[in-house]
């Protein structure tokens, strides 16, 4: 955005022989990473919360999805006061006594699992789609981008509030709570394949006249083959970007549904639904209930928001 | 011209029936209607009854038909949970978002093209930085906790504001409006914020790129050149030919603010129909589902519709290409 990527310095003339380690630590991107302070405070910030999620189960401490941890009479402890555990519960604990720390730290893990496999689901349907609608051309061509067109005119949150509705509609009630975060995955993902599609559709068109997918059709392979093993290289960078960025709009998504209360549910919160609960708590002053779960989601969203923005600008050729 | 009218048209009718094909099946196939309407005590022959009364056994078609004339007089039948027709819960409550939506919409164009032409005009002055600061926190943050952070500061420290609902309404005929009320404007505030503030982010940002393109372009320098006042030249010449792609953005961005409302009316309890499908989407309720989404698409359509043909109208250029504006977000 605001930090445009600078221009690279005419290459050096030195040695010609370099390791691979090297050539990487001296391409453009990581030469535009080096001298970007924002993306790099971003991706510290980034890496920390996703190895500090990931090793909650280790690092926290309370198991906050294990009722029996929990003690009751622990409950609306502030900030930094010692429960009768014997934990230092560094920020407070909420109405059922849960060490809010370690309920973080679980929250994180929940929101950006939900993240990484709704991005990767809607990247999958929406690269194969995109493909298809590319390689084969003509109705299915026209089918598939005129449901991607007016799905890209509804706003996400819609979109995931209506296969979530949907989806449990399918599902026997007995077993919504055990089959939430997958409808919430899928709900997320069908939100987003439109974009890929788009993408990878305009990719393929340009890839599939070329003389290497002749060659391929002249050798006798399918058309499934082609698409797959080579048209989908060449069509992947700008897949991957879109999945960065996604990946902030995914678990921003993943919150505000889990605060709509149409989410994950509350025995094993992710951010969004800690906020929900700490809201109840705003006006009897339980401040902290609110604070840190709504401080821990800003900064995430934020974070993974700039990388993708600095990647985007990065790998955009017009800016270079 | 004319078939470009019609083009539009056409491919509106198109999208709605295919939503409600969508709203239809919904309907029809997910969950069984006469078990969800006819409780559980209900009898084998009660149940039959109710589906011969229903029409569920004719063919799918002719169902299809039915549902797609119902749905043009606004009627979706009865809500699984409430018990009431969901026309009418319909009509209940689309004034609260309806007001919600527009005033946000206004706040939004109004105060975005203003800070979108000051921090155009004094792109290297402190306050620009300082707004297009907040503005990158406004588009990355969710709505959600804006709203909450805005009850946080207006009603629980300040206790200037009341922290939900609409406050004292007042009817007029059918319609019902929080505007003529003292508690009804004070409850209006903090939730027309919160919607419009990302609108408002994104309209400033388009407004300012689009006023410095144009503070570049040959007839800005020579009217300079004529020696023209500044501040002329940046309202009379500049600022006109910046609006006409802010008329279409923010006319397209109505239809968005009403599905943003979904967030910012359960943030703030506000009683429309957002709030309305949040709580059919938990129960599953779906003919309230149908009904909201058919009330979408149609809001979409008609904004869509009218952006499109007020395109052709302010710029001439689009009269003879057959060029389609659109497609949103």
């Amino acid at each position: 955005m605001n930090d445009a990527p600078q221009i690279k310095p005419p290459p050096k003339a030195k040695s010609t022989l370099r390791s691979r380690l090297a050539a990487v630590w001296d391409s453009d991107l990581a030469w535009n990473f080096r001298h970007s302070p924002v993306a790099i405070a971003a991706a510290t910030t980034t890496l920390l919360i996703f190895i500090a999620a990931f090793l909650a189960p280790w690092i926290a401490p309370q198991n906050a999805f294990d009722p029996g941890a929990v003690r009751l009479d622990d409950g609306f402890l502030k900030p930094l006061e010692v429960g009768s555990t014997g934990i230092t519960h560094v920020f407070g604990t909420d109405s059922q006594g849960r060490d809010l720390l370690s309920a973080i730290l679980y929250g994180t893990r929940v929101s950006l699992i939900v993240g990484f496999a709704s991005v990767g689901f809607s990247m999958v349907l929406g690269v194969s789609l995109g493909l298809i609608a590319g390689f084969v051309g003509g109705r299915v061509d026209a089918l598939i981008m005129r449901v991607a067109d007016v799905q890209l005119s509804f706003p996400a949150i819609l979109i995931a509030l209506l296969v979530f509705g949907v989806g449990r509609g399918l599902i026997h009630p007995t077993q919504h709570e055990r089959m939430a975060v997958i409808v919430l995955i899928i709900a997320i993902g069908l939100s987003h394949w439109a974009q890929y599609a788009r993408t990878v559709r305009g990719a393929t068109l340009v890839e599939r006249n070329k003389e290497y997918v002749q060659a391929a059709r002249v050798m006798g392979r399918t058309s499934g083959a082609i698409m797959g093993s080579h048209v989908l290289p060449n069509v992947i960078g700008p897949v991957l970007v879109i999945a960065t960025i996604n990946l902030a709009l995914a678990v921003i998504e993943e919150a505000t549904l889990s605060f709509l209360g149409v989410g994950v549910p509350p025995t094993q919160p992710s951010l969004g639904t800690l906020i929900r609960v700490g809201q109840q708590f705003l006006f009897s002053g339980e401040r902290w209930i609110l604070f840190f779960p709504a401080a821990a989601l800003i900064i995430l969203a934020l974070a993974v928001n700039l990388l993708g923005d600095w990647l985007r600008d990065a790998l955009n050729p017009r800016l270079k | 011209m004319i078939a470009y009218i019609l083009k539009s048209v056409g491919q509106a009718i198109l999208v709605l029936v295919v939503v409600a094909a969508l709203a239809f099946s919904m309907f029809r196939f997910i969950g069984d209607p006469v078990a969800n309407m006819a409780g559980q005590e209900a009898s084998q022959q009660d149940r039959r009854e109710l589906a011969e009364r229903l029409g569920l056994n004719d063919p799918v078609p002719i169902q299809f038909a039915r549902f797609l004339a119902n749905a043009a007089f606004g009627e979706f039948g009865m809500s699984y949970r409430q018990g009431r027709k969901v026309s009418a819960l319909i009509a209940e409550r689309m004034p609260a978002t309806v007001e919600l939506a527009v005033l946000s919409a206004l706040l939004a164009t109004g105060f975005g093209t203003l800070l979108g032409v000051y921090t155009a005009i004094r792109r290297n002055s402190w306050g620009a930085h300082i707004v297009m600061g907040i503005s990158l926190i406004g588009v990355s943050l969710p709505t959600f906790l804006i709203g909450i952070g805005l009850i946080y500061l207006f009603a629980v420290e300040l206790k200037w504001l009341p922290s939900f609902g609409r406050g004292e309404t007042v009817k007029l005929g059918w319609w019902t409006t929080g505007l003529l009320t003292p508690s009804g404007r004070a409850s209006l505030i903090m939730p027309v914020l919160t919607l419009g503030f990302f609108q408002l982010t994104l309209i400033m940002r388009l407004v300012r790129a689009q006023m410095l393109e144009t503070l570049r372009t040959d007839y800005v320098k020579f009217a300079r050149a004529r020696g023209l006042p500044e501040s002329r030249i940046q309202f009379r010449h500049a600022l006109r030919n910046t609006l006409v792609p802010v008329v279409t953005i923010a006319g397209l961005q109505l239809g968005s603010v009403i599905a943003f409302a979904i967030i910012t009316e359960s943030v703030f309890q506000w009683p429309g129909l957002g709030a309305l499908f949040v709580q059919a989407v938990q129960f599953v309720d779906i003919p309230v589902m149908a009904a909201y989404l058919m009330f979408v698409a149609v809001v979409f359509v008609v904004v869509n519709l009218i952006v499109d043909l007020t395109y052709v109208l302010l710029d001439p250029r689009l009269k003879s290409s057959t060029a389609v504006v659109g497609g949103g977000k």
